[in-house]
């Protein structure tokens, strides 16, 4: 997962871009030109993005950029990551030094997420 | 019980490990209170009224006894507050009006939803604590938080006798599905499952966001009726149906569909509407409808890849097979005698024959039997169990139930493998014990939260109303007498006491500065003696503190004064008179029962 400061996603580019608020239902969108999807989180307890993330990623199958936006914290990473998210920007103030270990704690999870589908318990099948 | 893999046990200290991270960082700055909370939570770490509380997770109530003797380190070692922490807290509750019993340490506490929790552990010493839980495979992941919560069960889940389905093994994938779930773990309120296979609900389905009741169609196959809904609090609401027959194969991903369409559309804007009943309220069949479409688009477009397997349903079955016991060789002959000499015991014995006759359930294998222990007693909060109990209880776990037990959702432990022939020896060690108190069911096996004395949310205290009801029916006889009651006392409209669904139900309210209590009469938690699940309704305006007990006597003589024999002989229990008769005559006995001008002169 890519993660920006604040000043970074700033300077990014604005062409292909849909800013979307966390009320607005992905299937209903015309998504033809768009590049990138900026989805927010106004709080980061408000877990709507999650599942705009998801539908966009697994459901529309979505190839373009889904950047997550708002209070991004640390602790939120890996559930990005796992919904479909592939950039995050992290809330003005926060610091990316305690991020990479995050994504290295858990050796896998038990069900699959919007880009590694299967769960757990398929993997290891016999 | 489940035997948790390499994979499972790895999880779980990684967790421990993620808190001991967001802890440090915390500790150093690095994260703010804001920022720690929602992530404390969902470890079962909240702080509440003197000190932080800890809940573990008892994953569908099931329990082993190496388990039990960690819960009985942690009450011992670290439930454990500095002595002017403890003594300013007692001062503050001192100030109270009425008795009160002191507050309590080094204990673990039995909850409503068969967890565990802790009253007194610093959180500098958290880490720790989640490092010797996952010695065990415990862990307080989504104890806590808006997200989905610990999966309940019936307390006889794989011995009942009138079970159709055991919900063991479902109710274990229904944990490893929701444990960490990415898009779950921030919904708009906190979601509860609850579970049941028997033609009984004894897990209180109706009362969940989600209830499953597992069944099997003309065909034999196994499938859930889906309730939607359901819950307490602010304003109770019963579960209403979305699927009559689901097949099990599909419930991970109808669960996802259920818990995308509630995170996308629930209230965010105010907590009290934010729980999944008041969207399927205002929403009905969008909702139902909503729902049914993002099933099929999961089947369709996504290709369910949590449909759960026959080989994976199989695995995860294996671990619930009976234990192996040393078994009292069952011949009907044996089985006849051993009955006989339970039986020529309890002759000789009116105490042992209570015990047997309230504490001891039947069984599916008829060599064996399921045995409640009684954490309901004087002196002690409803649910309580000090540390030397716990260490016990884990030896008698060990010794005459297989090494495992279940944490009921009325506060109580139970030992399902019970041998018929051993029931004696195990009715001794529990009254050394004190924990054979002959009440399951009972008056006095009440419901209480922690209340006042503890939670921050409490409006009201409820341990000394529930020790103030203990402590006026101590007679046996009036006690059996009385019959089986659901007694459901909370301390706030947060229902964790759920007095919605007592028979009597007592609610502390605030009203300037003042813990009042609201009596409500005829509440169902759905179990056959209850009737179909709902609300209790209030009886009047609320009493005081001083009132609240007698209030509770004036109806339960007005029980006594009305009730009658029913077709088979035996006497009507309360909730049948009530239900018979009506509550204007317990209305009226509980409103005369007020002493506002006594109160006065007390002051």
């Amino acid at each position: 997962m890519n993660i920006l400061c604040a000043q970074e996603h700033q300077a990014s580019a604005k062409t292909g871009v849909l800013e979307l608020a966390n009320d607005v239902d992905p299937r209903t969108l015309d998504l033809t030109g768009i590049t990138r999807i900026d989805l927010q989180f106004p709080v980061f307890t408000d877990g709507r993005a999650y599942s705009q993330a998801f539908l966009l990623r697994r459901r529309l199958r979505f190839a373009g950029e889904l950047r997550a936006t708002g209070d991004v914290l640390i602790d939120q990473l890996v559930q990005m990551q796992r919904t479909g998210f592939d950039v995050a920007v992290l809330a003005e103030g926060t610091s990316a030094d305690a991020a990479q270990r995050q994504f290295a704690r858990y050796s896998d999870f038990y069900q699959g997420s919007a880009v590694a589908t299967l769960p757990h318990f398929a993997k290891v099948a016999p | 019980m489940y035997q948790y893999t390499e994979f499972d046990k790895a999880f779980v200290r990684a967790r421990a490990a993620e808190h001991r991270d967001q802890l440090e960082r915390w500790q150093a700055g690095q994260l703010s209170d804001d920022q720690f909370r929602p992530l404390r939570l969902q470890n079962g770490w909240y702080v509440q009224r003197y000190a932080p509380m800890l809940r573990v997770a008892v994953p569908y109530g099931e329990i082993n006894a190496a388990q039990i003797k960690v819960l009985a380190k942690i009450a011992r070692d670290y439930d454990t507050p500095d002595a002017d922490l403890l003594a300013d807290a007692q001062a503050t509750q001192d100030k109270l009006p009425g008795p009160a019993p002191r507050l309590s340490t080094n204990c673990g506490h039995f909850t409503t939803r068969q967890n565990v929790q802790f009253n007194w552990i610093a959180l500098s010493k958290s880490a720790d604590v989640m490092d010797l839980l996952a010695s065990v495979n415990m862990h307080g992941i989504q104890t806590s938080g808006n997200c989905i919560r610990n999966t309940t069960t019936d307390e006889l889940a794989g011995v009942a006798v009138d079970e159709v389905v055991d919900p063991r093994p479902y109710a274990e994938l229904i944990r490893q599905w929701s444990t960490l779930h990415p898009e779950f773990a921030h919904l708009p309120r906190k979601f509860k499952i609850a579970i049941t296979g028997s033609s009984e609900d004894r897990a209180a389905t109706a009362w969940h966001d989600v209830g499953l009741q597992l069944r099997k169609n003309t065909l034999g196959e196994v499938g859930f009726r889906v309730l939607v809904g359901g819950g307490m609090g602010r304003t109770p609401v019963i579960g209403s149906e979305i699927r009559d027959f689901l097949p099990w194969q599909d419930i991970m991903s109808y669960l996802e569909a259920v818990v995308r369409v509630y995170n996308r559309w629930g209230r965010r804007d105010n907590k009290y509407k934010a729980r999944i009943k008041i969207l399927v309220k205002a929403e009905g069949q969008r909702y139902v409808d909503e729902v049914e479409a993002e099933f099929q688009d999961i089947l369709h477009h996504d290709g369910a890849p949590h449909t759960l397997t026959q080989s994976e349903l199989d695995r995860v079955k294996a671990d619930f097979a009976p234990p192996a016991l040393s078994q009292l060789a069952c011949t009907a002959e044996q089985l006849a005698k051993a009955e006989a000499d339970v039986n020529i015991e309890a002759a000789k014995t009116p105490a042992f024959a209570r015990w047997m006759a309230h504490n001891v359930k039947p069984h599916r294998n008829p060599a064996l039997r399921a045995v409640s222990l009684s954490f309901k007693r004087p002196g002690h909060a409803p649910g309580d169990a000090t540390a030397e109990q716990l260490d016990a209880a884990a030896v008698l776990v060990d010794t005459y139930s297989a090494g495992e037990a279940r944490v009921s959702h009325t506060q109580n432990l139970l030992l399902p493998w019970v041998r018929l022939d051993q029931l004696h020896a195990l009715w001794l060690e529990a009254k050394a014990l004190g924990v054979a108190q002959p009440n399951i069911g009972l008056l006095t096996d009440m419901i209480a939260c922690p209340g006042g004395d503890y939670c921050a949310l409490a409006n009201a205290r409820a341990i000394p109303v529930a020790s103030a009801i203990t402590a006026r029916y101590q007679d046996l006889d009036e006690l059996h007498d009385l019959g089986p009651i659901d007694l459901h006392i909370s301390g706030c409209i947060n229902s964790c006491g759920h007095h919605h669904s007592g028979h009597i139900g007592i609610l502390g309210v605030d009203k300037d500065g003042k813990e009042w209590y609201q009596v409500t009469l005829g509440g169902s938690d759905g179990k056959a003696l209850s009737g179909p699940a709902g609300a209790g309704k209030v009886v009047g305006p609320s009493f005081s503190s001083q009132e609240v007990t007698d209030v509770i006597e004036a109806i339960l003589d007005t029980y006594q004064t009305l009730r009658e024999a029913t077709t088979n002989g035996q006497q009507e229990s309360f909730i049948q008179t009530l239900r018979r008769v009506g509550h204007d005559p317990f209305k009226a006995a509980a409103n005369a029962a007020r002493h506002p001008i006594q109160d006065a002169e007390a002051v």
